[in-house]
């Protein structure tokens, strides 16, 4: 059993793991749902395992959140409601309009921005999480690190040939690129216990985090002739805090629909 | 440090027997043991306790992988009770894998993984079938989250090969 000092400690390490665990979940779900709508069969195959690799992350993370008594695992990913939830807006925000059964009209580029940005704060965080005070975390920090490395280059190979394929693909990859940008600051941040998280030697700090972010991007930007901003915002809310969008629930809604017929179900 | 080192000879060899018979359920021609997810196994007064290490976590192969090893063992007298963990510290590797896991991959189809891949992901794979070196990749993501699909030049055969995992990564 792992040392968990004061009360406070725990209580900082748990807001963080549901950060990590809740922008996992949800981000997999989006991911999900281009499954047989990807640009081509190879795509299916490929962000398919990526969305179970993040599926998988967000089962350590609320793996570690059980065994700190916050509840069962299935329950932590299943049974909260979107206003718990304390994933970055960003994550949730849906692929496109349409459903995914009806009439789907996914954007592409919004998907390859929102993934790449994503996939580099999450490596940045998870190089940070490799030295953390709490050490199940730290551990399973060395493991997702490993995993993501195939995601990063998968995502940096899209985000650069579509810049790169000029036309209408660089047009709406440069919107999309606007619009991410606009949500982006939820994803750095750490919330209200983003101080105690520094202090606790949990994770850097969320500026430390954010130049790290912006040296890891501005030299891709760079290759490929375009002005970098890095000037991130809140548009649609601020997640950590627990502000979401209507269509974090209803994602939610059909995400648990299986699970909601019957939890004590065994999977 | 290897796998058995809390066990003594005869539970080792009996132990041993039972984990080689339990395959990966999407690669029947390796055992999870030949595929080094085994990290550490220990008897004491009949009850078994395993620690395995996935390659994947969010692998669905896990839970197959554990309720074959609770079955395979109920073969064995001298285990009572048996508990199964997995556990990800320390990482799965893909350097694990034995040199006969290695030999049970290629049977199947699968290139086994390269020592080191390259930081653009690119790595030199042999063609299971022809060993040829003129192969290319296709796909970093294959059918399962430890493969990859690729495609020898030589024979013209599209192949799949285990993803390189490392500690560097």
């Amino acid at each position: 059993m792992t040392e968990l000092g004061t009360p406070s400690f725990k209580k900082t390490v748990v807001e963080l793991l549901y950060q990590l665990a809740d922008d996992d979940f949800i981000l997999a779900c989006r991911g999900s749902e281009w499954l047989g709508l990807a640009p081509h069969i190879e795509e299916d195959v490929a962000f398919s395992s990526i969305s179970q690799d993040t599926m998988g992350h967000a089962a350590m993370f609320y793996g570690l959140l059980e065994q700190l008594g916050e509840g069962n695992m299935d329950e932590l990913s299943h049974a909260r409601e979107g206003s718990q939830r304390k994933n970055a807006v960003l994550c949730e925000i849906p692929n496109g309009t349409g459903h995914y059964l009806k009439e789907p009209r996914y954007d592409w580029a919004f998907t390859v921005v929102r993934q790449f940005y994503y996939s580099i704060a999450k490596k940045i965080k998870l190089e940070s999480l490799k030295q953390s005070a709490y050490e199940p975390l730290a551990h399973a920090a060395v493991k997702i690190n490993m995993e993501l490395h195939y995601h990063i280059l998968h995502w940096t190979v899209w985000f650069k040939q579509l810049i790169l394929s000029g036309g209408e693909a660089k047009q709406r990859m440069l919107e999309a690129i606007i619009r991410v940008e606009q949500e982006f600051g939820d994803v750095c941040s750490l919330g209200p216990l983003s101080a105690e998280m520094a202090n606790l030697k949990l994770i850097d700090k969320e500026d430390v985090l954010l130049e790290r972010f912006h040296n890891s991007v501005k030299p891709v930007f760079h290759t490929l002739s375009i002005p970098y901003k890095g000037s991130f915002g809140y548009r649609s809310g601020r997640g950590r805090f627990g502000e979401h969008t209507q269509e974090l629930q209803h994602a939610l809604t059909t995400l648990t629909e299986v699970y909601r017929t019957d939890p004590a179900a065994a999977w | 440090m290897t796998w058995h080192d809390g066990l003594n000879v005869e539970e080792k060899i009996r132990i041993n027997q039972v984990l080689q018979s339990v395959k990966d359920p999407e690669i029947d021609s390796i055992s999870i043991l030949e595929l080094g997810m085994v990290e550490r196994a220990e008897l004491q007064d009949g009850t078994l306790t395993l620690f395995l290490l996935p390659t994947f976590m969010g692998c669905p192969a896990l839970d197959i992988i554990k309720t074959s090893i609770l079955k395979a063992f109920t073969k064995v007298k001298e285990v009572k009770q048996m508990d199964v963990h997995f556990i990800y510290h320390p990482p799965w590797t893909s350097d694990r894998i034995s040199e006969e896991g290695k030999l049970r991959l290629k049977e199947f189809g699968i290139a086994p993984p390269m020592k080191e891949a390259g930081t653009t992901g690119e790595w030199q794979a042999a063609c299971p079938y022809c060993d040829s070196l003129y192969t290319t990749l296709d796909n970093l993501f294959g059918p399962t989250a430890c493969r990859s699909i690729l495609y020898c030049k030589s024979c013209k055969n599209p192949f799949e090969a285990m993803k390189p995992v490392s500690n560097w990564m």
